[in-house]
Order: structure tokens, then C-alpha cells, then sequence
């Protein structure tokens, strides 16, 4: 299993040939406490960057990104509960979606932990 | 990063960032936006106990005239409230009319308690229209009523349904004041003025404090464990959830204290009277009503709707309106907004949809309050 961050503070876990998405615990520390998450509708067919789905704090709503071409395959049911989970649990149980990877090579141009790391620092 | 080098700060800035706030750029000022607790927290600790709020970016100023009636008079032809009838040491809320009847800003006047002091009245305005306010109000005042800005007063916002008690270990004169009151106060020895009211829907005060005093007092009260510092995020929610205006948003130059539903800030006699700008208009929407009214909105499920998101009537795709203010009500649980819509559509229970990214959400126009407001009103 391999883990890639990209610049829109997401980060994917790719097991085989599905990734499963969340956003990093950096943007759930910038969002403030998240009170509303939507979620992509399973089977839709997303590219790269399109907005899938939308995590809103008391203050503002942000989207979220696909970060690679693909099929969504599941959404996380427990965000539509209890959103708050995504700054509980940001990069763990706090899952957004799982997409079927449409072109694995675009893995190749997202970062490594290390890098993600590196990038935050800059902001 | 936005950049904050032309950004002004308040007399707090200092313990803003000894508390660990996140400062964002708001009305010229370096402000907290909230603080390590978060927004959501803030809110509710403000709602069961008391929060400390720095509003010094807002601008607080005098009119001084020779007698009461002259600088109530004065301020009259600005305005469509009652000055000349606010009795010494009580405070009112009104708003700064342009000559359409458009609300140049919304602002709170207090009449000083002592005999003195006969002829001042204090303003409080907002910080991003005060110095246009200040332009407004300078032009308009007769040659024997004089504008005195201040710039070197904080003024700080304790909230919640622990304020007075806290308050009252400081200052105990507190104690005895009702809510739209405003008076002199000793707080721990520094020479304060206090009104008793807000922008939370909660008991509590405002405090104008000579700049130097500022962090003292605000220690002071942090110190006690029934207080905890607030930004400006959950001083948002908190006003949205008690059905308060924010100027600039809900009500704004284009819309008067009738389609504003603000009529409250207006008495009998300059309602019969209309002697005030925009005067006609206003008198005539009062008789015949507006085309839009503000009106509170409560949304089914939890997708809240944000400024902006348009209105319209279920079954048909006519947009009616816009939400002027909405978000999330940490009190409520709920999605909570407002916004302007044709009269016709204001009863409350009017269903109505509003669209939010291409959807559209289901929702009612509703009572405000949202959250049941709980000043503190001096037994009679």
C-alpha cells in the first residue's frame, strides 16, 4: 500500500487499483470544526480536479478534489453522521471516498509524505 | 498569505497572539478569527458561560452639543429613532439613513448618566463604515454639535449567561444595570463605560476602555475560568443564531429599516412624523408595504446555505431572492440563514427552496430569533 498527498491537502491510500481519499490533517486544522460533509454519488466517473465533494465548516465550504481520474466506488456514510469526525480522525477513519483508479500513472505526479511535509512548511 | 502590513491593530493584538488566535484581515484590522478552541466550542461555551470578544476595531465616538434636546435633535435628522425622549443613562439602537432611506450603517447611542454630562451622546458604529460615517455625520451636525472621534479607547464584549456574575466581581454596579443601559463604571479601579447589551443574543456588556487599561481588563475577566476568549467567527454564528443583522450583509445602502424588518429601531412619532432622510419612502412602505422583506430561513437537513445562494419558489425555477447571511447554528444543530424575499413569500412557514451547488434544499421561512434571546431586563 502506498500513500500520496497532493497540493489540494488531500491524501490517497492506494490498495490494488482503488484509492481511498480523505483530505490531510493540516486542512481539517485550517477548515475549524467541520459541520456538514457531501459526498460523491457511487459509480460516478470523475477526472482529474473536478470538485467530488464539499466539507464545510460553521464558517465556510470548501471542495474537495478528485486527485485522479477514476469511478467513485464508495462514500464514507460516517460523514454524513458525525462530520465531525474529519478533525478527529482526518487521515484515518475520516475517509471522504474510494475512487477505481482510470489512469494509475497520474500517481506519479502527487507527492510522498516527505514532500507533502515540505510543501506544508511553505505556506 | 494576505498581506498585513497596512493592517491596523487593536489595544489587544498582543494578548491576541499570546492566546494563540488566528488573525485574519477584517475591516482594516489584524482581528481573531477564533481562537485554539475553534468556532463551533466558542460558540457554545459562550452560550452556557461567557465569552471575551475584542471589538475595538469598531468606532466609538461623541456628539457634544450644549444641551440634551440640541444633540438629540441633531442626531434625529440623521436618524429615524427617538433621541430626544432616551432617558439618562439608557442606551438605543438605530441606524444612519441615506436620503433614499438606505441604511448608511447600524449604530447604538447611549445618553450619559450624569447631569454633567447633559448634551453628549455616545456612538458606537461599525468599523468598516466608520470613517464614512464620521463624514455623514460631521457634514450634517449644526455649528453647536461637534463630532469627537476616539481613538484611544478598546472596546471589549463579555457574552453569555455568566457575564453579569463575573462582571459583578469586578465592577458591582453592574449588578444593578438593565439590558440597553449604559453608565460609568469602577472596574478593578479603572475608570470604564459600560452598557448592558451586545450582539450575541446573550446578557452581557460592552466595555469602552481607556487603550492602556485594555489588556488588564481583559486579563482580569480571562482569569476567571467562567470566561474564555472569542473571535469573531463564533461572534458571527451567535448574532446569526439571535436573528441581528451584520451591516454590509443584511442590510446595507439599498434597503431600508422597512424591507430590513428592523421597523423596532423606529418610534411612534418619527414613524408619524417621517422627518428624517429617505423619510417619504420609508413612511410609504410602512402604509403599503416593500416588495422584499429580510426574513430568517431554517433549512432541512444539514447542507448549510451561504451568502449568495439564490431563492426560489418549489416547482417553478423563478429566483425570488438571495440569502444575505447563512451558515451553520452551532446552538441549533441546524443550518440556519437569511435573506430578502418578496413579500408575499414572508409568512413565517412559507416553504421555499434554495439552491446550493446546483441543488435545492428544502426550507421554511421562520421565526427570529432562531435561538431564544436572553437579556436581562431589570425587574419593575
Amino acid at each position: 500500500m502506498s500513500t500520496y498527498f497532493t497540493k489540494d491537502h488531500e491524501w490517497l491510500k492506494v490498495e490494488g487499483d482503488v484509492a481511498t481519499v480523505g483530505i490531510t490533517d493540516f486542512a481539517q486544522n485550517q477548515l475549524g470544526d467541520v459541520v456538514y460533509v457531501e459526498l460523491p454519488e457511487n459509480g460516478k466517473s470523475v477526472s482529474q480536479d473536478d470538485e467530488v465533494a464539499v466539507v464545510e465548516s460553521v464558517k465556510a465550504a470548501s471542495e474537495v478534489y478528485a486527485p485522479v481520474d477514476g469511478e467513485i466506488v464508495e462514500g464514507n456514510e460516517l460523514l454524513v453522521d458525525e462530520p465531525a469526525k474529519v478533525n478527529e480522525e482526518a487521515e484515518g477513519a475520516a475517509w471522504f471516498f474510494k475512487i477505481k483508479l482510470g489512469n494509475a500513472s497520474q500517481l506519479e505526479g502527487l507527492m510522498s509524505e516527505a514532500d507533502y511535509k515540505a510543501f506544508v512548511e511553505t505556506l | 498569505m494576505a498581506d498585513t502590513a497596512d493592517l491596523l491593530r487593536t489595544p489587544l493584538f498582543d494578548l491576541h497572539t499570546e492566546l494563540g488566535a488566528k488573525l485574519v484581515p477584517f475591516a482594516g484590522y489584524e482581528m481573531p478569527v477564533q481562537y485554539p478552541l475553534g468556532v463551533l466550542k466558542e460558540h457554545l461555551f459562550t452560550r452556557e458561560s461567557a465569552g471575551l470578544f475584542d471589538v475595538s476595531h469598531m468606532g466609538q465616538a461623541w456628539l457634544v452639543g450644549p444641551d440634551h434636546a440640541t444633540t438629540a435633535a441633531a442626531l434625529e435628522a440623521l436618524v429615524p429613532s427617538n433621541m430626544k425622549e432616551l432617558k439618562p443613562g439608557k442606551q438605543r439602537y438605530t441606524v444612519l439613513l441615506n436620503d433614499n432611506g438606505g441604511i448608511i450603517d447600524d449604530l447604538m447611542v447611549s445618553r450619559p448618566l450624569a447631569a454633567e454630562d447633559d448634551g453628549r451622546l455616545m456612538i458606537v458604529v461599525n468599523a468598516a463604515c466608520k470613517d464614512n460615517d464620521y463624514k455623514v455625520i460631521a457634514a450634517a451636525l449644526p455649528e453647536n454639535v461637534k463630532l469627537e472621534i476616539v481613538e484611544d479607547r478598546a472596546l471589549i464584549a463579555l457574552q453569555g449567561p455568566k457575564a453579569a456574575e463575573v462582571m459583578a466581581l469586578h465592577a458591582p454596579e453592574a449588578a444593578q444595570m438593565g439590558f440597553m443601559e449604559a453608565r460609568p463604571l469602577e472596574f478593578d479601579g479603572i475608570s470604564v463605560i459600560a452598557s448592558r447589551s451586545g450582539y450575541t443574543g446573550e446578557d452581557g456588556y460592552e466595555i469602552s476602555v481607556p487603550a492602556g487599561a485594555a489588556e488588564a481588563v481583559a486579563k482580569a475577566l480571562l482569569a476567571d475560568e467562567r470566561v474564555k476568549p472569542i473571535g469573531l467567527g463564533a461572534r458571527d454564528s451567535l448574532r446569526l443564531e439571535a436573528g441581528l443583522c451584520l451591516y454590509g450583509h443584511d442590510i446595507d445602502e439599498n434597503t431600508t429599516p422597512v424591507e430590513g424588518n428592523i421597523t423596532f429601531c423606529m418610534q411612534k412619532r418619527r414613524k408619524e412624523a417621517g422627518d428624517f432622510p429617505g423619510g417619504d419612502r420609508v413612511l410609504k412602505q410602512l402604509a403599503e408595504g416593500t416588495e422584499n422583506l429580510r426574513v430568517g430561513l431554517l433549512l432541512d437537513g444539514r447542507a448549510p446555505a451561504r451568502e449568495g445562494a439564490e431563492i426560489r419558489v418549489p416547482g417553478t425555477e423563478e429566483i425570488v431572492g438571495r440569502v444575505t447571511s447563512g451558515g451553520f447554528g452551532p446552538t441549533l444543530g441546524a443550518p440556519l440563514a437569511m435573506g430578502y424575499v418578496p413579500s408575499r413569500l414572508a409568512a413565517i412557514g412559507t416553504e421555499l427552496e434554495i439552491l446550493v451547488r446546483g441543488r435545492a434544499l428544502k426550507a421554511k421561512v421562520a421565526e427570529m430569533p432562531f435561538v431564544a434571546q436572553r437579556y436581562y431586563r431589570k425587574p419593575k
